[in-house]
């Protein structure tokens, strides 16, 4: 008997570990399919902005270059920037709960291309989540020169960076189909401590002090910096480093476990 | 067979052990490219366990595992093994097109989504999510994604479960066809006739060992002996136990059943020496020649129940 193995030489691992543009467009249009998602990190952080953002006092106040509204616009665009780049990563929590990695793995997809798809398809959520949030604050009177504005939703955009990696690192930690029904609640307890919803200076000094070492608070401070009214950006910067770093390493940790061969 | 091939699977002193358990307890196997081989033992016998070293998903304990010639993952990652696993792996919200475009777009060379959902009789449900698909159609899927790499060993875990009688046979159909076309497959089932109506060669696993490798009728006669029943309230089962040849008692309301090498010996004592009555005797098939291989200690009252 002889058979000669079919085609063996033509046999080929695909380009950067599989990573490609038609994987990055069937998980954007699976993650667009998600209903409670797209309401969350689209519909929500708006909503917040119409109810607590539009006060005629708001629109009249100054908040160094711009007006409050458009300094409440930030930081509801960080909110949404949060919430979908969370979600985003922590994708991977359904898709290990139902088996789909161990599908992946099957098939030469390189887990950090994996992951580098991941965080595309949240970044590329977080990018659409801030604006929207500035498209409605524009409609309503946010005040804010073009310059400025894109300055923050580009620092927005950047920094939610941090809540990818949180994201992924609480989709590798928490094997759950339905892990932002944990991380949701938790996203909002994070914003009211990073001051998101309420300025740190409303706070008394302990709890104030406390909150400054929250995640969400170094992304806030970062992303209204243009609007140059003060605020500790040394500081700022380094929470957002220093997070990163943790949950970075913290993912980068779960995930070569997770794909140990046992 | 020419030498410079390398076989489609080399297991050798293969064993695996997860904390004080072991599930795999020293196999060694060869499977030449184009066989068609079923993978046939009781739950916890150690198959799945060897599937999941011959695709890479976890390693060995000791010993050494090959596809072609090459790791598992080497192999899984050129898309020379693909498997359909027996649950699970799907993603809900994707539709049945869009999950075979994803796990195509990573493999190169790859057969193209239509080819591979008209092959798995798909083409009418592909733009279903795969939420909404029947346990059948979710399974076909699973065997299609396995199509994709067009791979020279395919292997199977329960492939059929949950799958209605047509969609076995066209299932069955489809696999013949491909080994045919020097497809080496290996499929792990429970369904003892599919063992026999499609595989080339049958190895049975028990206890993390391979208790017997061969054709269907070869492993048939690697259980030899005779099935005796006969009635028997209050069958003294030690004593048919110490007859010569006897390998297992079991005891059924009045009945008692004896696998005996040789059923002579036991007829003679149940006829001469004891009350029993309507005896009956018949060699095995397949099913009884798993169960007398896969029967953990001889004469072990209700072994078998």
């Amino acid at each position: 008997m002889t058979i000669t193995t079919p085609d063996a030489q033509v046999r080929r691992v695909p380009a950067r570990g599989g990573f490609s543009p038609t994987i990055l467009r069937l998980e954007l249009r699976r993650l667009l399919r998600n209903r409670r998602a797209v309401i969350f990190t689209l519909v929500v952080p708006s909503l917040f902005f119409l109810l607590f953002g539009t006060d005629q006092e708001y629109r009249t106040e100054q908040a160094g270059h711009g007006n409050l509204t458009a300094w409440i616009m930030v930081s509801m665009a960080v909110y949404g920037a949060m919430i979908a780049t969370t979600s985003g990563g922590a994708m991977v929590a359904t898709e290990r709960a139902v088996g789909w990695s161990r599908q992946l793995r099957l098939t030469p997809l390189h887990p950090v291309a994996y992951v580098l798809v991941k965080a595309v398809v949240a970044m590329a959520m977080g990018a659409v989540a801030i604006v929207v949030v500035f498209v409605v604050g524009h409609l309503v009177g946010a005040e804010l020169s073009t310059g400025r504005l894109l300055a923050c939703g580009v620092l927005a955009w950047v920094c939610s960076l941090v809540f990818a990696a949180f994201g992924l690192f609480m989709g590798y930690l928490l094997p759950s189909e339905n892990v932002m029904q944990v991380l949701g609640p938790a996203l909002a307890v994070l914003s009211l401590a990073g001051g998101l919803f309420v300025p740190l200076s409303e706070f008394s000094g302990t709890f104030a002090d406390v909150a400054r070492l929250t995640p969400a608070y170094g992304v806030g401070e970062l992303a209204r910096a243009p609007f140059g009214d003060g605020g500790d950006l040394v500081l700022a910067t380094l929470n957002v480093v220093v997070w990163a770093a943790i949950f970075v390493a913290g993912a980068a940790w779960r995930m070569s476990r997770d794909t140990a061969r046992v | 067979m020419t030498l410079s091939a390398p076989p489609a699977v080399r297991l050798d002193g293969v064993t695996k052990t997860f904390g004080a358990v072991q599930a795999v307890r020293g196999i060694d196997l060869t499977i030449a490219p184009g066989e068609v081989v079923a993978f046939l033992g009781p739950n916890g016998a150690g198959k799945t366990t060897t599937i999941d070293l011959l695709l890479g998903l976890s390693s060995a304990t000791t010993g050494t595992v090959e596809v072609f010639g090459s790791s598992p993952r080497d192999a899984v990652a050129h898309g020379r093994v693909a498997a359909v696993m027996q649950s699970g792996g799907l993603l809900k919200d994707f539709t049945i097109r869009e999950t075979v475009e994803l796990v195509g777009s990573l493999f190169r060379p790859a057969r193209p989504a239509g080819e591979v959902l008209e092959r798995a009789g798909l083409v009418d449900v592909a733009d279903r999510l795969v939420g909404k698909a029947s346990g059948g159609q979710q399974q076909r899927l699973r065997f299609a994604l396995a199509l994709i790499p067009d791979p020279d060993l395919l292997i199977l875990d329960e492939p059929t479960t949950g799958m209605d009688v047509q969609g076995r046979r066209d299932f069955w159909n489809a696999i013949r066809d491909d080994a045919t076309r020097g497809r080496t497959t290996l499929f792990a089932t429970h369904y003892l006739e599919e063992a026999d109506a499609y595989a080339d060669r049958i190895v049975m696993v028990n206890h993390g060992r391979v208790v017997a490798d061969g054709t269907a009728s070869e492993v048939k006669a690697m259980a030899v002996g005779r099935t005796v029943r006969a009635t028997w309230p209050g069958a003294d089962t030690r004593a048919l136990a110490a007859i010569e040849g006897v390998d297992a008692v079991d005891v059924r309301g009045d009945r008692v059943i004896v696998h005996a090498v040789d059923s002579d010996h036991v007829v003679r004592h149940l006829l001469t020496r004891t009350p029993a009555h309507d005896l009956e005797i018949t060699t095995r098939n397949l099913e009884e020649a798993f169960v007398a291989l896969t029967t953990d200690v001889p004469a072990t009252e209700g072994a078998l129940a």
